[in-house]
């Protein structure tokens, strides 16, 4: 028999730590305007495509703006319109969770095939699709990844539903005469609510990931709007002679999405810890 | 199993009508109109009452219930219209750059079988040391990256720096794929390593596990002949799961890339506002995705010897 060690739980401490630096971010995405030594729009074409140094610490573009004024802005729309997409579906998805499990009948039935139709489409396929359609825009690669991306909080929400709805205590309180939304406000939502903020937290960092990278085809944010994946998707063709343009908002993704997921699986540690790993 | 078989495939039915009637919607109603997408790609001015004319002929003047049905009609017999840019027929189109989406996805799945399930194992073998760690941690690196950033460093390191591979195009032979699999197969393979290991743990701390070891039996023998193949079904069917998913996901590694599959063609299709490739693109990818995602559940059905040998309760 192997021994086993007793490891030291950490949790707490991590979580503190990642949620001090999501705060970070937070506030560097919204204050970003005031922070910027450069204006981010302002084009200077004498100062174009300069690599990193003093005067510009992440370089310029190729219309001479600072790429760090830029990043920095362009966390605004990047994070911001992710943070607002995953507010919206777990909104709309939870909603239409708790009617379908707590009603049941022709509507659940209704929604639920809906839902069926919606996780058919391979997820980017059907969002490429309508904010195509849409004609671009960041408020449309919202909306459009919001098309296919509240069936699973829908799902979610609705089997945790049916799993309590029949518990003794919710009887009781039936029985002492609330109401249908007094039940659903004071015992069935404090008792879903951690599932789906753990669901929530853990898909803003994909929705970064989409939302920039609709961007990048050219359907979310339009130039010359500072944002992640349309700013890559512009310096693609300087990639060989200036490969900053590109790792400036490529490594801003990739460090925000981190944190925001270990942020999230932390979060998960701590508020289900039945699913906790390792 | 007949008797679920049969009513996996009634249940295909009603999903197979909503994509149609949901993406025909999507193009037919929020869509500029299609008459005057045309004209501006043409580049020719007509007059309104050439237009209205060019309408008629398109149907465009009936209900949309009734457009709906012919165009489902025309669907079924393999026709879905021309391309507002090239005049040829989209799904012949769509046909022909098919095999090349089908075989980046098929060796983006095999490089991600050889490297998910070997680190899964390991990882979950080597539970909480530093080898677990680092796989952990090069997984979570691997998930937090998005595909068209690794694209790109890619490009920047193996095309353009040490100049080994072509940078895009089809057309290098196997020289060709190498960069957009790996592309694919890094978020995919950061995936499954940490599904990998769930499985396998899971299957670790069984019962019959403790019972094998108590017996003495090697621990080598257990997890090679007992929890991996009880893993296997799992992952196997995962993996299966992911490549719909993967079919559609690669529209934006191909065209970073060049690889003229149907990806590329929707992205270009997107520029144009081309939309009856776009229509094609989506019908028929959620087609195939929902046909990929009936088979692996019926084939993981027969494979089950509790559910094949067991009582039809379906």
């Amino acid at each position: 028999m192997r021994e086993k060690k007793i490891v030291k739980d950490y949790t707490k401490q991590k979580m503190l730590v990642f949620g001090v630096l999501v705060g970070m971010v937070i506030l560097i995405a919204l204050f970003a305007p005031y922070l910027t030594s450069y204006d981010p729009y302002e084009q200077d074409l004498g100062n174009a495509l300069l690599p990193p140094g003093k005067e510009h610490l992440l370089g310029t573009d190729r219309y001479g703006r600072d790429m760090l004024s830029r990043v920095m802005v362009g966390a605004q729309s990047t994070i911001f319109s992710a943070l607002l997409l995953v507010v919206v579906i777990t909104v709309m998805g939870s909603m239409i969770g708790i009617i379908c499990g707590y009603h049941g009948g022709k509507l659940d039935v209704f929604l639920m095939r809906l839902s069926d139709i919606f996780l058919a489409f391979p997820g980017m396929v059907f969002a490429i699709a309508v904010a195509s359609v849409m004609s671009g825009g960041i408020f449309n690669a919202v909306v459009a990844l919001a098309c296919i991306s509240w069936p699973k909080y829908a799902r979610i929400t609705r089997s945790q539903v049916m799993a309590i709805k029949n518990m003794p205590y919710i009887e009781a309180a039936k029985l002492s005469g609330s109401g249908t939304l007094k039940i659903i406000r004071k015992h069935i939502l404090p008792n879903i609510a951690g599932a789906i903020v753990v669901t929530a937290v853990l898909d803003i960092g994909t929705m970064i990931m989409e939302i920039a990278g609709l961007s990048f085809l050219g359907l979310g944010a339009t130039p010359p709007t500072a944002e992640w994946g349309s700013m890559m998707s512009n310096g693609r063709s300087m990639l060989q002679t200036s490969p900053w343009v590109i790792l400036a908002p490529g490594t801003a993704i990739f460090l925000t999405v981190m944190i925001f997921n270990l942020a999230g699986d932390t979060m998960r540690d701590i508020l289900d810890p039945r699913q906790r790993k390792g | 199993m007949k008797n679920y078989i049969a009513k996996r495939l009634l249940q295909l039915l009603p999903i197979l009508l909503g994509i149609t009637l949901l993406s025909f919607l999507l193009m037919n109603t929020g869509a500029a109109d299609a008459v005057d997408v045309m004209e501006s790609n043409t580049g020719s001015v007509m007059t309104e009452d050439e237009k209205n004319i060019l309408r008629e002929e398109l149907g465009l003047h009936r209900p949309l219930y009734q457009q709906y049905i012919v165009w489902l009609g025309n669907l079924l017999r393999g026709d879905m219209g021309e391309s507002f840019v090239s005049g040829q027929p989209v799904f012949d189109t769509f046909l022909s750059k098919l095999p090349a989406t089908i075989y980046l996805t098929i060796t983006s799945i095999l490089l991600t079988v050889f490297l998910s399930v070997p680190l899964g194992i390991l990882s979950a073998v080597k539970q909480n040391k530093i080898t677990d760690y680092l796989i952990r941690c090069l997984s979570f690196i691997g998930n937090s990256l998005p595909n068209f950033f690794v694209s790109l460093l890619l490009i920047y390191f193996f095309s353009l720096k040490l100049n080994l591979l072509p940078v895009m195009g089809n057309t290098a032979g196997w020289k060709s794929v190498i960069l957009p699999t790996l592309t694919l197969a890094l978020s995919m393979t950061s995936k499954y390593t940490r599904q990998v290991r769930a499985t396998v743990l899971e299957e670790l701390n069984k019962d019959y596990v403790l019972g094998a070891r108590a017996r003495g039996i090697e621990e080598k023998k257990i997890l090679y002949f007992s929890v991996l193949r009880a893993s296997m079904l799992t992952i196997v069917t995962l993996l299966a799961l992911s490549i719909g998913s993967l079919l559609g996901g690669t529209a934006i590694v191909e065209s970073i890339f060049m690889w003229d599959g149907v990806g590329k063609m929707a992205v270009d299709a997107i520029t144009m506002r081309d939309y009856p490739v776009i229509q094609v693109y989506v019908i028929w990818m959620a087609i195939i995705y929902v046909c990929v995602n009936l088979f692996t559940d019926i084939f993981y059905h027969y494979l089950d010897p509790r559910i094949r040998l067991g009582k039809e309760e379906f």
